[in-house]
């Protein structure tokens, strides 16, 4: 298919016991934003890691692209690290050349650039620990864009974000879509999901992938959460009551 | 003005001092990084992983730095690799490692061919370093500031989220060895003028003085060199005009630093009904 620029096909994955993750199949194309959908231990990070060549797959296969940007959860993140936005943008850059080799001009003008496009190059300087939680995860977003990827993985991107940065994030999101990007995005939310081009629903297994007209059923959402699942009066989608579990 | 530069006509003086300009630059540096990954107690344990090493060479008839080297490497690989065990944490891997080789030492060190002196190197001999130790520590102190400079941008990274490093191009379990092998360094230089008892206040104080003092990796390396470096004259002052052990006087100086600084921080430092409170 045209403008496919990445195919997982019947993948299997584990931590060296039991399978946690399987029959994975779908594709992203160029300037598609896809869903990944899932309850907490659902298989989203599992799956990541595959893809980021961080645990090796049981079964199945993964082609077209193979470096990603990535945006990790910015929890993990320590806010007593004596480092600035400029810093953690500048560490995007460290997969582009050998590792030994100093800081150039050139990456620091890349990192500036993206700390630029996700709104924040006024803080280029500013401690990273000081930062909003929505401008943390701005920063973090900056750095997989000075890994300059066709395809970005953003593991819960909204999560501990305010409105605002929420809004801002939504925003740029669309806009490096709009670039040829292909974006895969993690979220426990099904209404955020519903507003991306594809859905990938996860639970411990590939249960569905489609667009969110046809996947986001009330059968499908059971069958991804395996809980209870209410319907707001005037949708067809269920929706499901809101997650409060932390990873 | 006579008594600030009568100590340095001495030429023990001035080695001493040259060894601790070594030892607190390649110190201060690494003990930055010894802070952000939490490693002082594997950096202390490091540091008696020496006497066993040492032991070995001398029984051996090899170089002592090359024993202590030896031993700490041993020890540096043995922690990395051994903190890997699930379900046996950091703090237990370390004292695993460190009981055995401090054993194995033990059990060399009560063999009758064991040559008398060691007691030097646990507790230190600054004002007794040789032109030989000072190249010694000069070699090794060159390549740890290569190597420093080289690592700089993997121990960020991986030091700012470990679990994460690999998506971006980081190795942990390397960048944790090379991290461990830089202390190791580190201690060999100072062992020889402190002991490696004491080797640690060097490698941890200026370091952890720094950090009360700035807020960028690249500034608490330069700071924690020159508060190593301050507290190494201040030591070697103290040593001199009170007649005290040299070593022991730099450890002192550097822990005393850390301690007053703390308490002026602490007392220009606003407290939170002072700005208002936080939001």
């Amino acid at each position: 298919m045209p403008g496919v620029i990445l195919r997982v096909d019947g993948l299997v994955a584990g931590y060296g016991g039991p399978p946690v993750l399987r029959d994975v199949t779908f594709d992203l194309q160029e300037s598609e934003r896809i869903g990944v959908l899932g309850p907490n231990g659902g298989g989203k990070s599992t799956l990541f890691r595959v893809l980021l060549g961080e645990i090796e797959p049981y079964a199945g296969s993964i082609s077209g692209v193979r470096r990603f940007g990535y945006v990790p959860q910015t929890e993990r993140s320590r806010l007593d690290y004596p480092v600035t936005a400029l810093d953690v943008a500048l560490m995007g850059s460290l997969s582009s050349r050998p590792w030994w080799l100093p800081l150039r001009r050139s990456d620091r003008v890349r990192a500036l650039a993206a700390l630029e496009r996700v709104g924040l190059r006024e803080l280029a300087d500013t401690q990273f620990g000081e930062l909003s939680g929505g401008q943390r995860q701005r920063v973090l977003v900056a750095r997989a864009l000075v890994q300059d990827s066709p395809v970005l993985l953003l593991d819960e991107p909204f999560s501990g974000v305010d409105v605002p940065s929420a809004e801002l994030l939504t925003s740029l999101l669309d806009e490096l879509s709009h670039e040829s990007r292909g974006l895969l995005i993690a979220t426990h939310d099904v209404e955020q999901a519903s507003s991306w081009d594809r859905v990938l629903c996860l639970n411990r297994r590939g249960v569905a992938f489609g667009r969110p007209d046809d996947v986001l059923t009330i059968d499908v959402l059971e069958e991804t959460y395996g809980g209870s699942i209410v319907t707001l009066p005037g949708r067809e989608a269920g929706i499901l009551p809101p997650h409060h579990h932390e990873h | 003005m006579h008594a600030l530069l009568h100590p340095w006509s001495e030429a023990f003086m001035q080695r001493a001092l040259l060894e601790l300009v070594l030892l607190g630059t390649v110190g201060g540096i690494v003990g930055c990084w010894v802070l952000f990954y939490e490693l002082a107690y594997s950096a202390e344990s490091l540091a008696h992983a020496l006497f066993p090493g040492l032991v070995a060479a001398a029984l051996l008839g090899l170089p002592l730095l090359a024993g202590g080297a030896a031993g700490v490497a041993a020890a540096a690989v043995g922690i990395a690799l051994v903190r890997r065990v699930p379900l046996l944490g950091g703090d237990a891997s370390v004292a695993v490692v460190i009981t055995t080789l401090f054993g194995l030492g033990v059990l060399l060190a009560l063999r009758p061919a064991t040559p008398p002196g060691l007691n030097a190197l646990l507790f230190g001999d600054l004002l007794g370093v040789t032109r030989e130790d000072i190249v010694s520590s000069a070699v090794l102190a060159v390549a740890a500031g290569v190597a420093l400079v080289a690592l700089h941008r993997p121990l960020l990274l991986v030091g700012f989220d470990r679990t994460t490093s690999q998506a971006f191009g980081a190795q942990p379990l390397l960048v944790d060895l090379a991290l461990l092998g830089l202390i190791a360094v580190a201690i060999v230089i100072g062992v020889r003028a402190l002991g490696n008892l004491l080797v640690l206040a060097l490698l941890v104080g200026p370091a952890a003085t720094a950090r009360l003092l700035v807020r960028r990796m690249t500034s608490l390396m330069a700071l924690a060199a020159v508060v190593a470096l301050a507290a190494s004259v201040g030591g070697l002052y103290l040593s001199y005009y009170a007649s005290i052990a040299a070593g022991a006087s730099v450890a002192v100086v550097t822990v005393s630093t850390y301690v007053a600084v703390l308490a002026v921080r602490a007392a220009f430092t606003p407290t939170r009904k002072e700005v208002g409170g936080y939001p």
